[in-house]
């Protein structure tokens, strides 16, 4: 792994955009203009775009085969003694993958701001400072630290809904930004009350916050034995929905999703990129990397009234999310929320994916299938992590063209539009493709994750599969309603003098999501071995 | 280097032309110039007029370039198909040896899944034919769409269309049949919607889609099932491997385990239903006959080279997992093969009736398609897989040349009709229903509004008529007798030495199907070239001059050969007369695609296994006669009626009243669309707006916003409190201890009444405590 002037290249892209955000915030008050503000959050963006980049290839040169050790740790050292907190950052194949994300994402985000006059370089600052929150949640390697980052991109985010929020409507007081953004902050809050509890349960009583230590240790520790005087399954349990209840809400996972169309409806355009491009993942990363390998044995605990296990509850729960998002997205009038609730529907796919990971990790780890289908789930696991860096490529591409809409036209209902692609061939032929990648057409990315991910839940979970193909279908609804609405019909005489077609700025942030798109869809194996590797050794760590 | 060299890897770059042709074409025939939007010349026609408002259009070198790209991409397609095919029949035993390669396209765990290109005589049988009409189809557009403003983006579309066919055509798994499969139905979503400013194109196009898409997320069902029990996609891994088929069908499946069928009918079911969606079958079919609404080489593209071709050439890969488990040919019947032949013989009879009472010129042929995969579906589920695969050919060739044949016809019209308006001064019409028609609503593809073409387009209605007589199956000298025929000799086959009844159903079916075939064929010809003309654009119609008309009629001249010859190689050996000639030794076409198929001696050794060669149905005299019968009858029905004394203007169809109420049922497709809108369209729409309406913010939200209103008002009372009670006590106690020295200090009144009032006051309260306390003491 690479150093930056001796510094760790994790350290640096965990604090250099906070570093970025300080020169560019200050740079405000300091007098150049807000041009150069501008260039020099998106050179600095840029940097740690490149080396995001080079981390995760670096990654991949270390050759790891399956069963190596899954992690590259590159830094550890005293941080929060008190508490045995330690500063360890490191990555795996998971982590890796939503690095390079965010490292992309970041730079696409600022170009989509590029216009924006109010205070940009405050905006562009709340950008920067996200992206170090969601790296440093990525390659945190110690639980507290983890907690501290998931948090820390919840401030940016909240102002940025806030403050550069969408107008309010005619008519109306207040623009919908207000609740929206209180809405998401106290949704996100209230569901990370349990995990900060969670948390410091775990490092009290294991002594320990280290992830890799914990997946060891966490699962056996005091099987059957009284933790504060009570069983400590018990306590587990509760500590296991501190953290569920969290992820799910961020992921999100019906019935916790009703933050997000608001949320993503509302937010300004760069907003709307980083919260459904990262942000969602971060949940389900948390699934992945702590509720999965902590509490194997609670997700084979029934649920009393249903009859079925947790995993297979967070299967339903998914399924119910991938067929009524998609409805309810077919149902919408704002491009922005249809577009928001497409994603309800996207990582309904992804929580599958989890719940076919957690099953079989957990029934491999109870012993309690002998005969696990170890292929299907690692297909499955493939699936969801390749389906969170083709969602994050997908919906930022989405919301950066529904953002470039309504930026020029000022509003977001789509029977407001209509025909526009006389007009704007280019945002057309580029909406089109974007669409056809988020509809999950084979030949572009999103199709090859979906396709793993079914691959992998058929198995596992046979009827909810078949279930979650109403909700495929019902995808096509939605995209095909929104690309109508907005290219196809008679040209709307409304917008007869404006310039529609995409700013340089806006093709020049599409361009690389484009490319990510056609390549992954074409020839996956540039980024699936990786996962792969890392997902197999889990498994295989397992068995052993 | 060596990958250049090796001939297995040769059959990647069949579908990379047409690929790089739309790559190319997208991105740099892109420069345009603002041009206003009412140019009558570039946007005659399929485009509206937009006042005052200038828009982009590509410069005409862009059109130029993109028009030479496309077509040098499909030139190298057939170029390099032929050199594939050279190379495929040097090889020993095809079949047995096949060109393949392929590369690890994604690691699964420890094993790779690969991804490749795969020439095997299915495939070879496709390239011979696909890439052929491609390009007679790209000729053909270079003539259609000269006036189109939108030309280059049309080019890159159907190059991408033609670059999904061929790579479906040499995939060698499940997975990239599905890959060029699926980017068809978006191309054909586009250029279905080409015209998108039209209510009736973007609706034809969202209808097209989604009705595959029905039948495509099944598929991708199939898909993953299959993957998931066998561990690979791949044909040859699958369809030409005994073992894993009979592994299949002696599996108990995940789902429907109890109602013992195997694992390979599940599959097979599910992979079938993408067919009834792709090459709508019904019930599926309704979104095929609304795709006329694109431009017509689109419609050729989509009903015969590629979309609908592509649902049953996958089905033709597929047979050997449908057949497993059963056997045909003796009668025996699996679930999908009975799902086949019942599917296929309904829709074939069932899309005839409709074709009989349409009066749009495309609508007939469109409904001529679904009827004509209906046979080859029906085929396939009676075991008829030569003659399924041969119907495929030849289908696809005569039903290129009829639609582009109707293309020009309705060139021609359109063409017509703005002539009669240049010199509608000089030549008034004398004909005033046709003018009031012509001017508002005349419709260039009503076939009430042709007639007499005969006359001014000639070489259309030569091709054409020999077109329509291969669709009829005209006995002996055209392609459709022969595929035809050999679907019903195998059906006659299975009645006469099994008594299947899935045989017999399909016999009399498709026999049906086929004498309505040729009767609607015929009233098709008559009505559009036969008699005078009925309109006054029918008089001038004609497809004018130089190159616009060569591109437009040398493609149908060609395809109009190979609907005549396509028959000639699959001649049954002991057919009279002709046998001898044509297939001396063996039956050409017969004897290649067998192949296909695992061999005999490698399924011997499996019970559940049928034996994938048997021998070509003997000559037998009942069905050759039975074609015989059912194609000239109707013919001679049709002739009579339609030809023989023709329709003047005006004059309504004779089968109105005939056919009494069975005709509005024809017509308007058995309702099935109304039905279809309001039992699936319309609620699922409704229940969409519930969901967001009662789910979301119904209850979710307002659960939500109960605890925030819960929380406020907390919050509320926690203020209230504040003030009250805890800023009351804290702020009262200093108050009152302020009050209560002021109270003090209005007693120091320094008078001396008061004081000694007050010591008096205070010496009775000391007495009566006093007392009160002593006496509680004497009481204890």
């Amino acid at each position: 792994m690479i150093d930056v002037f001796g510094i760790d290249a994790l350290s640096v892209l965990v604090f250099g955009p906070a570093l970025s955000a300080f020169v560019v915030a200050s740079l405000a008050s300091l007098g150049p203009s807000k041009q150069v503000g501008r260039w020099v959050a998106l050179i600095l963006s840029l940097l740690l775009a490149l080396l995001s980049i080079k981390v995760f290839f670096d990654y991949q040169a270390a050759g790891l085969a399956i069963g190596d050790d899954q992690f590259i740790v590159t830094q550890d050292s005293a941080w929060f003694e008190a508490l045995n907190s330690r500063w360890t950052l490191g990555i795996d194949g998971i982590s890796a993958v939503m690095v390079l994300l965010t490292g992309i994402l970041t730079p696409l985000a600022i170009l989509a701001s590029w216009n924006i006059e109010d205070r940009s370089n405050m905006h562009l600052a709340l950008l920067l400072l996200f992206e170090t929150g969601s790296m440093g949640v990525f390659v945190a390697m110690d639980l507290m630290v983890f907690f501290l980052f998931y948090e820390l991109t919840l401030v940016p985010m909240y102002f940025l809904i806030n403050q550069w929020g969408s107008l309010p409507k005619a008519g109306v007081k207040f623009s919908g930004r207000f609740y929206a953004s209180t809405k998401f902050m106290l949704y996100s809050f209230g569901g990370t009350l349990g995990m900060l509890l969670a948390t410091q349960l775990i490092g009290w009583s294991a002594g320990t916050f280290n992830i890799t230590a914990l997946t060891e240790t966490w699962p056996l520790f005091r099987q059957g034995e009284a933790l504060l005087g009570t069983d400590v399954s018990t306590v587990k349990a509760l500590a296991f929905v501190g953290f569920f209840v969290a992820f799910s809400i961020k992921i999100p996972i019906w019935p916790f999703h009703t933050w997000l169309p608001d949320a993503h409806g509302e937010a300004p355009t760069a907003g709307s990129m980083l919260l459904a491009g990262i942000m969602l993942k971060l949940g389900a990363y948390g699934f992945i990397r702590l509720v999965i390998p902590f509490f194997p044995d609670v997700w084979l605990t029934e649920v009393a009234i249903i009859g079925v296990n947790v995993a297979t509850l967070f299967a339903i729960l998914s399924v119910v999310g991938i067929v009524l998002g998609a409805f309810a997205a077919f149902g919408q009038t704002d491009i922005k929320r249809l577009v928001a609730y497409s994603s309800v529907n996207h990582m309904g796919f992804v929580g599958i994916g989890i719940a076919v990971m957690a099953q079989t990790y957990a029934q491999i780890w109870t012993g309690a299938n002998p005969n696990p289908d170890l292929q299907s789930a690692i297909l499955a696991t493939n699936g969801t992590v390749l389906q969170m860096f083709n969602h994050g490529l997908s919906s930022a591409g989405m919301f950066l063209l529904a953002g470039a809409l309504y930026h020029k036209t000022h509003t977001r209902e789509l029977g407001d539009y209509g025909g526009l692609w006389v007009k704007a061939p280019v945002m057309g032929a580029i909406l089109l493709f974007t669409s056809f990648a988020s509809l999950g057409l084979p030949g572009l990315n999103g199709f090859v994750s979906e396709f793993l991910i079914v691959r992998g839940a058929w198995p596992v979970f046979t009827t909810l599969t078949a279930i979650a193909m109403i909700g495929l279908l019902f995808t096509g609804g939605y995209i095909l309603k929104g690309i109508r609405a907005v290219l196809h019909g008679p040209f709307n005489m409304r917008w007869r003098d404006y310039n529609l077609e995409l700013t340089p700025a806006e093709l020049l942030g599409m361009a690389p999501l484009l490319v990510l798109m056609l390549l992954t869809g074409v020839y996956p194996n540039w980024i699936l071995p990786i996962i792969n590797t890392t997902v197999s050794t889990i498994f295989a760590g397992l068995a052993s | 280097m060596d990958f250049l060299n090796d001939p297995n890897a040769l059959p990647w770059l069949i579908p990379a032309g047409p690929l790089l042709a739309f790559l190319i074409i997208t991105l740099i025939t892109n420069k345009s110039k603002l041009t206003p939007a009412t140019d009558q010349h570039e946007y005659g026609g399929h485009h509206p007029d937009y006042e005052g408002m200038s828009v982009p259009v590509v410069h005409p070198w862009s059109r130029v370039i993109s028009v030479v790209v496309g077509m040098v991409g499909v030139i190298a397609a057939l170029l390099i198909s032929w050199q594939t095919l050279s190379i495929a029949s040097q090889l020993h035993h095809i079949g047995e040896e096949v060109l393949a390669s392929s590369i690890v396209w994604m690691d699964t765990g420890d094993t790779t899944f690969n991804m490749g290109v795969l020439v095997d005589p299915a495939t070879v049988i496709m390239l011979v034919m696909v890439p052929i009409a491609v390009l007679m189809i790209f000729i053909y557009s270079i003539g259609y769409m000269a006036h189109d403003p939108r030309q280059a983006r049309f080019f890159a579309l159907i190059s991408l269309f033609a670059g999904a066919m061929l790579t479906l055509v040499v995939a060698d798994n499940v997975l990239l049949l599905f890959v060029g499969w699926e980017i068809m139905g978006v191309c054909s979503y586009m250029l279905i919607g080409f015209w998108f400013e039209k209510e009736s194109a973007y609706k034809a196009a969202i209808k097209a889609f989604t009705t595959t898409r029905i039948a495509d997320v099944v598929m991708l069902l199939g898909i993953a099932y299959l993957y998931s029990i066998t561990g690979t996609l791949s044909f040859r891994e699958i369809m030409y491997n005994p073992e894993t088929l009979d592994m299949l069908a002696t599996t108990t499946p995940i789902i429907f385990g109890g109602w013992t069928v195997s694992a390979a009918s599940i599959i097979g079911i599910f992979l079938i239903i993408g067919t009834v969606g792709k090459s709508a079958q019904f019930p599926l079919h309704v979104w095929l006959p609304d795709a006329m609404e694109g431009p017509t080489p689109v419609s050729a593209m989509i009903h015969a080279a590629a979309m609908v071709s592509a649902g049953i050439f996958s089905l033709i890969r597929l047979y050997p997992l449908f057949a497993a488990g059963g056997d045909p040919h003796h009668g025996l019947m699996t679930e999908p093969l009975a799902f086949m032949a019942v599917v296929g013989a309904f829709t074939a009879l069932l899309a005839a009736t409709m074709a009989v009472a349409q009066n749009d010129v495309k609508a007939v042929l469109a409904y001529s398609t679904i009827s004509q995969l209906g046979f080859m579906m029906a085929a396939l589920g009676i075991g008829a897989y030569i003659a399924a695969a041969f119907h495929l050919i030849t289908h696809a060739f005569f039903k290129a040349l009829l639609f582009m044949a109707a293309g020009s016809v309705i060139h021609g019209m359109e063409h017509g009709e703005h002539h009669v308006h240049e010199h509608a001064h000089g030549h008034p019409s004398p004909d005033a229903s046709g003018e009031t028609r012509g001017v508002e609503h005349f419709d260039p593809q009503d076939m009430f509004n042709m007639g007499g073409l005969r006359k001014t387009m000639p070489v259309t209605f030569w091709t054409f008529l020999i077109g329509g007589l291969s669709l009829s199956g005209l006995p002996i000298i055209t392609a459709g007798f022969w595929s035809k025929d050999e679907i019903l000799a195998d059906a006659w086959l299975g009645i006469e030495k099994y008594g299947s009844g899935a045989h017999a159903l399909v016999f009399v079916l498709l026999a049906l199907a086929a004498f309505m075939t040729a009767f609607y064929t015929m009233r098709q010809i008559s009505l559009t070239f036969g008699g005078e003309p009925r309109t006054e654009a029918a008089k001038h119609a004609s497809l004018g001059q130089g190159l616009i008309s060569f591109t437009m009629t040398l493609p149908l001249i060609i395809l109009a050969a190979f609907a005549i010859v396509a028959g000639f190689v699959g001649v049954p050996t002991d057919f009279p007369v002709l046998g001898p000639i044509f297939s001396p030794e063996y039956n050409a076409f017969h004897h290649l695609v067998i192949e296909a198929l695992p061999l005999s001696e490698s399924t011997a050794a499996f019970a559940s296994l049928p034996d994938y060669h048997p021998h070509a149905p003997p000559f037998n005299i009942v069905p050759v006669a039975t074609s015989f019968m059912v194609a000239l009858l109707g013919l001679w029905l049709g002739y009579m009626v339609y030809w023989r004394n023709p329709l003047k203007a005006g004059q309504s169809d004779p089968l109105v009243k005939s056919l009494g109420p069975l005709h509005p049922l024809f017509k308007n497709r058995y309702y099935l669309d109304d039905i279809y809108g309001d039992v699936f369209v319309k609620p699922s729409q409704w229940l969409a707006r519930q969901v967001i309406t009662f789910l979301d913010r119904g209850i979710i939200d307002a659960i939500l916003h109960i605890i925030a209103r819960i929380s406020t008002w907390l919050g509320d009372l926690t203020k209230v409190l504040n003030l009250w009670l805890i800023d009351g006590v804290g702020d009262g106690i200093p108050i009152a201890i302020f009050n209560f020295g002021g109270w003090l200090r209005r007693m120091q009144t320094g008078r001396i009444q008061q004081y000694l009032l007050l010591v008096l006051i205070a010496a009775v309260l000391i007495g009566i405590v006093l007392v009160l306390s002593s006496g509680a003491a004497l009481a204890q």
